[in-house]
């Protein structure tokens, strides 16, 4: 592959092999990698990359957090807009350990970022010099994969694998960590995309067999119904999963993180699993004759207590990760293989049915949820502003179309529980972490991947307050973010646990919160507070329609509980509709 | 019901794989009773054997989950039956208690053991045998005075005849074969 093609004088910079420092190398593969943006913080170590970024400043957008966190989860949201891995660098030492939280959520909802961290100088690596830590050694249980290069000459082949490594099978966070004499060297530059690592197959062959017992298994349940998880949209199975849940008329439930996997018009669309899921998909899971698993992993907050999980059900798990088969629940059939390569091949084999009966059980409980609870918190039409007609009314103004991210907490649940997500929608939320302080910066990540629809965030004032510094971020590179600030001076969901398992003991949960719409202004970021329903969808309207970014504070009821909730230790069918 | 297992397994020769793998055994509580690791037939494939005592459904979730790290090639998990393992023992004893009545030759001929080297002051035995075997034997010296005692971890070499060698073959067309090939099990 290695093609010296000396011009004269060498005007053909592209085609002209020059040696090039390290720190140029790394910026040319990724570039053949096709990343425009990468999210960063300088820092001693990493400066010679820094130093180059300058001169491809054409073709590489840096932008600059304002904490090496921030730069971790935006570029997590931008790898969940843009479906090609997201790009993040940080100096050694203190740069490198602050992004650890930013790598673990990443790891955990299994989005490619590629990490680039600086090490030390490699003679002095092991010897604690000033600002060493031993990245390698603290990232290993957070990523898929990582590596140190101390040898300009290996930096072509390891950003290679570890771009193959990120978007590949279950993509996950990488890490290469570069030595600073490894940045200054000078390589001989050449550059081959990774195909194949001899130790990692991600490809695995189709057995026909299975997807054969699958589709008998199908077509003889009289109570199928579909998990769909994360999986479904990695793999981009949605229109596959629509084709086979129509043909089958099978109700699809989804995980959090699998929310926009299925139109939650459509008829067959069940509800949200779990702790804070919908009342129908959680009571049925116990009464269903077969679960169909797609791409999702039997989350403990998806099957409350195991012991009680399903009891009724033959359990067919197709999985990309064969390490998830059968950890936590046991299965009777598992298609280790990518989603939508599965359900391409099962949908021939299916019968069509309607299951009327079956779906009309999903509808007489979704009627029972929508009076007790739904009902009551997206339209109670007097008392304190509730989260859920918060929700409601952006989803009504923005229709699905939009880039919804979250925070975490009870605004993340009302955003899961009434935000309609379409084909359309992108949901961006940290799922396996549950890590508060994602949101900001991650819908900065979002906006900077040009989704071309309104990226909104909705925050709660505790997490707010964990990444707020993102503002500035915000307010340099003008990122037209909406920021829904939900503030109920409160960490509301631990609140709600105080309440419900605690004896209403708030220990350290009340927030005293500064002034959200000058704090905004101080970063010149257009907002405004609402705290009376009547403003709200008019605020919510003037936000969607100014150009830049724009925060609307509003006042959310102090107490109020996210329900239903199937509590800690019961089983899914014992979810509580109402407490109080 | 717990078991003794031994798992072998089979990596690529990069940096952190070693502590990748322990990372797991760890989450899991599982203590691993004895660890070897050396090249194996093929050349730049290093060979990893670990002892854990665990239970069936509790080894097949941790080898799946070792087999799935990027650097691991295959992951073989045996009970005894299957294997042919070894470990091996140097035993360091005082010649005075050794020299004793008929002791060395009994030991060379009953432990089929061998020694290493004789001074005025201490013997130096060894021994390869299984785990029961040598700690027979430590319990035969020990009355003559044991001054030093080491095992080292177990080897093993499986008594199935398909070898790493055909995995990496198989494992290789599987990739060229593509991923639109339906590979049809009869
Ligand atoms: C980094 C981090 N620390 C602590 C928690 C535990 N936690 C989960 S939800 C929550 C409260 C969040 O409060 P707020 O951001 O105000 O949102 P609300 O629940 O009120 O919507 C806390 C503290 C967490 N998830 N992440």
């Amino acid at each position: 592959m290695k093609e010296k093609t000396k011009t004269a004088g060498g005007q053909d910079m592209n085609n002209y092999e020059a040696e090039v420092t390290g720190a140029e190398a790394l910026l040319k593969c990724l570039i053949e990698e096709g990343v425009d943006t990468i999210f960063g913080y300088p820092g001693g170590a990493i400066m010679p990359v820094y130093d180059k970024l300058l001169d491809y400043s054409d073709r590489l957008r840096h932008i600059l957090t304002r904490h090496e966190q921030g730069a971790a989860h935006a570029a997590q949201a931008y790898a969940m807009v843009t479906g090609r891995p997201g790009v993040c660098f940080a100096t050694s030492g203190p740069g490198a350990t602050n992004l650890v939280t930013g790598i673990a959520n990443a790891f955990l909802d299994s989005v490619p970022v590629v990490f680039i961290t600086a090490q030390v100088t490699s003679g002095l690596i092991g010897t604690d010099a000033f600002q060493e830590t031993d990245i390698l050694g603290i990232s290993t249980p957070v990523t898929k994969w990582n590596a140190q290069v101390k040898k300009a000459a290996d930096i072509p082949d390891t950003i290679a694998r570890a771009f193959y490594i990120a978007r590949s099978g279950r993509p996950g966070p990488v890490l290469v960590d570069i030595s600073k004499d490894a940045q200054f060297e000078n390589l001989s530059y050449s550059y081959r995309k990774c195909t194949y690592i001899r130790s990692y197959n991600p490809v695995i062959p189709l057995h026909i067999r299975d997807i054969e017992s699958a589709a008998v298994m199908i077509n003889h349940a009289d109570k199928p119904l579909i998990l769909a998880g994360h999986g479904v949209i990695l793999s981009g199975a949605a229109d596959e999963l629509k084709a086979l849940a129509e043909k089958g008329g099978i109700p699809v439930a989804a995980t959090l993180l699998g929310l926009p996997a299925f139109p939650q018009r459509h008829r067959l669309f069940a509800g949200m699993l779990g702790m804070h899921g919908n009342y129908a998909p959680n009571v049925l899971t116990n009464q269903a004759d077969l679960i169909i698993a797609i791409g999702m992993r039997f989350d403990d907050r998806v099957t409350g207590n195991l012991k009680k999980y399903a009891p009724e059900a033959r359990i067919i798990h197709i999985e990309i990760d064969k390490a998830e088969i059968n950890k936590n629940v046991r299965v009777d059939l598992e298609i280790n293989n990518d989603a939508r390569e599965v359900l391409t091949a099962l949908l021939p084999l299916l019968r069509e049915k309607s299951r009327e009966k079956w779906i009309r059980e999903f509808r007489i409980l979704d009627r029972v949820e929508y009076e007790k609870v739904i009902r009551p918190e997206t339209e109670p039409g007097e008392g304190e502003i509730r989260m859920g007609e918060v929700v409601n009314t952006v989803s009504d103004i923005t229709e699905g179309d939009a880039v919804i991210v979250t925070d975490v907490g009870q605004h993340q649940m009302a955003v899961a529980r009434y935000y309609r997500f379409s084909e359309k929608s992108i949901l961006v939320t940290s799922g396996g972490m549950g890590t508060m302080g994602f949101g900001l910066p991650a819908s900065l990540g979002a906006a900077s991947g040009n989704p071309g629809k309104p990226v909104i965030a909705f925050i709660g004032d505790g997490g707010f307050q964990m990444t707020l510094q993102e503002l500035g971020t915000i307010m340099q590179y003008q990122i037209p973010v909406k920021i829904i600030l939900l503030n109920n001076s409160f960490l509301g969901m631990v609140r709600q646990w105080q309440e419900m398992f605690f004896n209403g003991r708030y220990a350290s949960t009340e927030m005293v919160n500064p002034d959200f719409v000058a704090l905004a202004g101080a970063y010149g970021i257009q907002a405004r507070s609402v705290t009376r329903r009547e403003e709200l969808s008019q605020a919510v309207g003037t936000m969607l329609a100014a150009e830049g970014p724009f925060l609307v504070e509003v006042a959310i009821g102090r107490e109020a509980n996210i329900l239903p909730m199937v509590e800690p230790g019961a089983s899914v069918s014992e979810v509580t509709l109402t407490y109080r | 019901m717990k078991q003794e297992y031994t798992i072998s397994l089979f990596t690529e020769d990069h940096i952190g794989i070693l502590s990748r793998i322990t990372l797991i055994l760890t989450r899991r509580q599982i203590n691993i009773e004895s660890i070897t690791a050396s090249e194996s037939a093929v050349k730049g494939v290093q060979m990893l054997t670990m002892v854990v005592t665990t239970t069936p459904d509790m080894v097949n979730k941790v080898a799946t989950q070792i087999e799935k790290l990027v650097d691991v090639i295959k992951v073989f998990v045996h009970t005894s039956p299957e294997i042919i393992c070894q470990e091996i023992a140097l035993y360091k004893v005082t010649s005075r208690g050794l020299m004793s009545g008929s002791m060395i030759g009994d030991l060379v001929r009953k432990h089929h053991a061998r020694i290493l080297e004789v001074t005025p002051e201490y013997i130096v035995v060894e021994k390869s045998g299984n785990r029961a075997e040598i700690t027979d034997l430590l319990a035969v010296l020990e009355p003559c005075g044991v001054l030093q005692f080491v095992r080292s971890g177990r080897i093993a070499v499986t008594r199935q005849v398909k070898e790493l060698n055909a995995y990496l073959k198989e494992m290789e067309e599987a990739e060229r074969g593509g991923p639109e090939k339906l590979e049809v099990y009869n």
